[in-house]
């Protein structure tokens, strides 16, 4: 069913379609809707939940983590300096690998204080063991949160869901929406390698250090295989949906001499962006990132091969570069990273066209860049 | 052994290992004076101590020599003795 | 034979109250899980791969615990399981996750939480808490504490929450009996135990009993449950007249972290406690 939602209402809609039975979450700009829709939709017996009305961001994730290493579905979100306040909780989870799903609306953090997007935020969790996805418009922040259910419970790892502030999260799109009995027949029963509550047993005691030397080893394995796991859920929703929400997406890239890799909302822009530069002639492409955790090193390679390579950073690793493009160059090399757009400085599509002519005229000389404006 | 049972521990005596031998004084029972009330029984932080057939009986092998069961015994039944 | 539900040989020290303390669950909660954040407990539940506590237990991040809890409980309720959530934390997880716990209060989340107060940061090596005792030696009250204490039982009667209590480990029967009342209540229940320890406090490990029936008898500590309605347990009854309570000096001669005191402290000291008691007083007329 095709309607118009924002980014936060597509959000809710999708954590109501997965049957999600525990929701706890602290408001806070700009992902505030997403809790106030929950919480409507649980008062209304829209949605059959239980709402933890919690005092803090810290609190919103122990409390999710609570309801799901019990065995239950369990939604939060967060931006910004919440998703900072949790992060003893995001590692926690991850390290006890519960499947949960946690909607990030990705924003700058402070001082100065500062309500827009950036992606530094999202980027904090990507040690973690967290699978990490960002959407490009509000169909994908729906799809990707979605099949965040499904990946999470089928790795036994946490599943971000990754949308820019107030371009996707408070932006109306047109948006498919499944029905729930198509949502039910995507996503099976919560399942979960173990269940808090049924035995006798003691969960996270005091252990060898082997025993963590263990058990990390045994996600940074997950990690590895888990590209697998996207492909596979990803084309099973491709099956339902029509819509394709894998790992990377290729665009106008097949001929391209320029490629341009980055993720988020602007990647839109781009893609208008590089239809202007085709125009003239200019080869130019795009590949874009769904997901940064796992990083799907081969196939990035394989895409971006014989190419001349520009990463967009909407974020960065001081005096480093921007993350994308750090983490590219660790398997490939002549890379030009350009850091924009932070504190959500406005990069629209002229910019974008701007930016990417000097780089298709191999004006973009430093390896990095950083550019208060575009 | 799946790396997530490294996550999972199960109950069972000695997790600190055999803590009888933390013991420097040792609890002793006089029978005689024992009427198995179990008052030290609730107060032992050990849960070393159970109902014998005559008077109370001590898990030496997990009793810690603390001497709260010999504080609590209203019978002055237990008395903390020197262990070689 | 009732069902005790610790472990012998477990890692806690010698005469521990924690180990004491963790019996009376076993003895009257019937169908629960425990959740235990960071401290002393942490150890004493047990190093992998051996558990101490033949329950379902699950290690939580310090602050964290009623937030778990939360969500377990509203896990639990949504298969309609009746077993008891119950949070057991020490005066170090109250100080860190006051927000957590006051947070949980408010919302009247189904749960139980004790805080088994041992009057320091016990589990890093004894630093001053929220609710260390007037004058105490801890390492970073070296000189002992100048502040006052916070009085966690009361904050909470102020949360409005269905069931507040003090208990003590050196009166099991009177903790016994306040669990098997909360068991089937509704709602955020709060116990604050207290919990003597021997090498915290600096006593010989037999001593733990004594010295918790003596913060009694001196007034020091008061027991009380509120219900509904406010009410004075029996074993501290006789000490509302100042009178009957016996001398305070007995209860700190024993400790080596009141070492030192002067006839001027203790005297301080007596003042806060009957303070304390004044404040018992306005609940008792609630």
């Amino acid at each position: 069913m095709k309607t118009i939602m924002t980014g936060n209402q597509a959000v809710a809609e999708a954590v109501k379609l997965s049957r999600t039975e525990v929701i706890a979450a602290y408001p806070i700009t700009p992902q505030t809707v997403i809790v106030e829709k929950l919480a409507e939709m649980v008062d209304s017996g829209e949605l059959d939940a239980e709402f933890i009305r919690v005092e803090s961001e810290h609190s919103a994730l122990a409390s999710v983590y609570g309801s799901a290493v019990a065995g239950k579905r369990s939604f939060t979100a967060t931006s910004s300096h919440g998703l900072l306040y949790m992060y003893e909780m995001v590692w926690w989870v991850a390290n006890a690998r519960v499947p949960l799903v946690m909607a990030v609306v990705t924003r700058t953090i402070g001082p100065p204080w500062n309500i827009h997007t950036d992606h530094t935020d999202i980027l904090t969790m990507r040690d973690s063991g967290w699978i990490i996805s960002m959407a490009e418009n509000v169909q994908e922040a729906f799809d990707l949160t979605l099949q965040g259910f499904k990946i999470s419970e089928e790795l036994n790892l946490p599943f971000t869901a990754g949308m820019d502030a107030f371009q996707l999260s408070h932006t109306s799109e047109v948006v498919e929406i499944l029905d729930q009995e198509t949502a039910d027949s995507f996503l099976p029963e919560r399942r979960q390698c173990y269940v808090f509550g049924e035995e006798n047993t003691t969960i996270g005691s005091l252990a060898p250090n082997e025993c963590t030397a263990k058990l990390r080893k045994d996600t940074f394995e997950t990690m590895l295989k888990a590209d697998k796991t996207i492909d596979k859920v990803s084309k099973e929703y491709e099956e339902i949906t029509g819509r394709n929400c894998g790992l990377i997406e290729e665009y106008r890239i097949d001929d391209a001499e320029y490629a341009v890799v980055m993720m988020g909302a602007w990647s839109g822009d781009a893609k208008d962006a590089i239809d202007e530069l085709r125009k003239e002639g200019i080869p130019i492409g795009l590949l874009k990132l769904r997901y940064i955790r796992p990083i799907p090193q081969k196939r990035i390679e394989k895409v971006l091969e014989g190419r001349e390579i520009l990463v967009l950073d909407r974020d960065c690793s001081m005096g480093l570069g921007g993350i994308i493009g750090t983490e590219l160059k660790s398997f490939m090399d002549d890379i030009t990273n350009v850091i924009a757009g932070i504190g959500g400085v406005d990069v629209g599509v002229n910019e974008l066209t701007k930016l990417f002519r000097k780089f298709s005229e191999d004006k973009l000389k430093d390896e990095v860049i950083f550019l208060e404006v575009i | 052994m799946q790396p997530i049972d490294c996550l999972i521990s199960t109950p069972d005596k000695g997790s600190a290992g055999k803590t009888g031998l933390w013991r420097t004084y040792k609890p002793i029972v006089d029978e005689k004076k024992c009427n198995s009330c179990m008052v030290c029984w609730l107060y032992c932080p050990e849960n070393v101590i159970t109902e014998g057939e005559k008077c109370i009986e001590i898990d030496y092998e997990y009793c810690k020599g603390c001497g709260i069961c010999c504080e609590v015994c209203a019978k002055k039944a237990i008395k903390m003795v020197l262990e070689e | 034979m009732m069902k005790t539900i610790v472990m012998p040989g477990n890692p806690s020290c010698q005469g521990c109250p924690h180990a004491i303390g963790l019996k009376a669950l076993g003895l009257a909660l019937e169908d629960f899980v425990l959740v235990i954040p960071a401290g002393c407990s942490t150890i004493i539940a047990g190093i992998h791969p051996k558990a101490t506590l033949n329950v379902p237990v699950l290690h939580v991040p310090f602050a964290s615990a009623p937030a778990v809890a939360a969500g377990i409980s509203a896990a639990f309720k949504r298969e309609n399981k009746k077993k008891n959530v119950v949070i057991w934390m020490g005066d170090g997880g109250a100080d860190i996750g006051f927000a957590t716990i006051s947070g949980s209060a408010v919302r009247n989340d189904d749960i139980i939480v004790i805080v088994s107060d041992n009057e320091a940061y016990m589990n890093t090596g004894i630093q001053a808490s929220g609710t260390t005792f007037w004058k105490a030696k801890t390492t970073t009250s070296p000189a002992g504490k100048r502040e006052d204490r916070k009085d966690l039982a009361a904050i909470m009667l102020m949360h409005r929450v269905p069931y507040v209590a003090t208990a003590s480990v050196g009166y099991m029967n009177d903790f016994i009996k306040k669990l098997e009342k909360v068991k089937s209540i509704k709602g955020f229940r709060f116990i604050h135990l207290h919990s003597p320890c021997p090498p915290g406090w600096r006593f010989d490990s037999s001593k733990t009993v004594e010295i918790a029936r003596m913060a009694v008898k001196c007034g020091a500590w008061i027991l009380w449950e509120f219900d509904g309605k406010f009410n004075l347990s029996p074993a501290s009854k006789p000490y509302k007249d100042k009178n009957k309570r016996k001398d305070l000096k007995d209860y700190l001669k024993m400790q080596g972290r009141f070492k030192g005191l002067s006839e001027n402290e203790i005297l301080e000291i007596e003042k806060a406690i009957d303070k304390q008691w004044k404040y018992i007083e306005c609940f008792e007329n609630i």
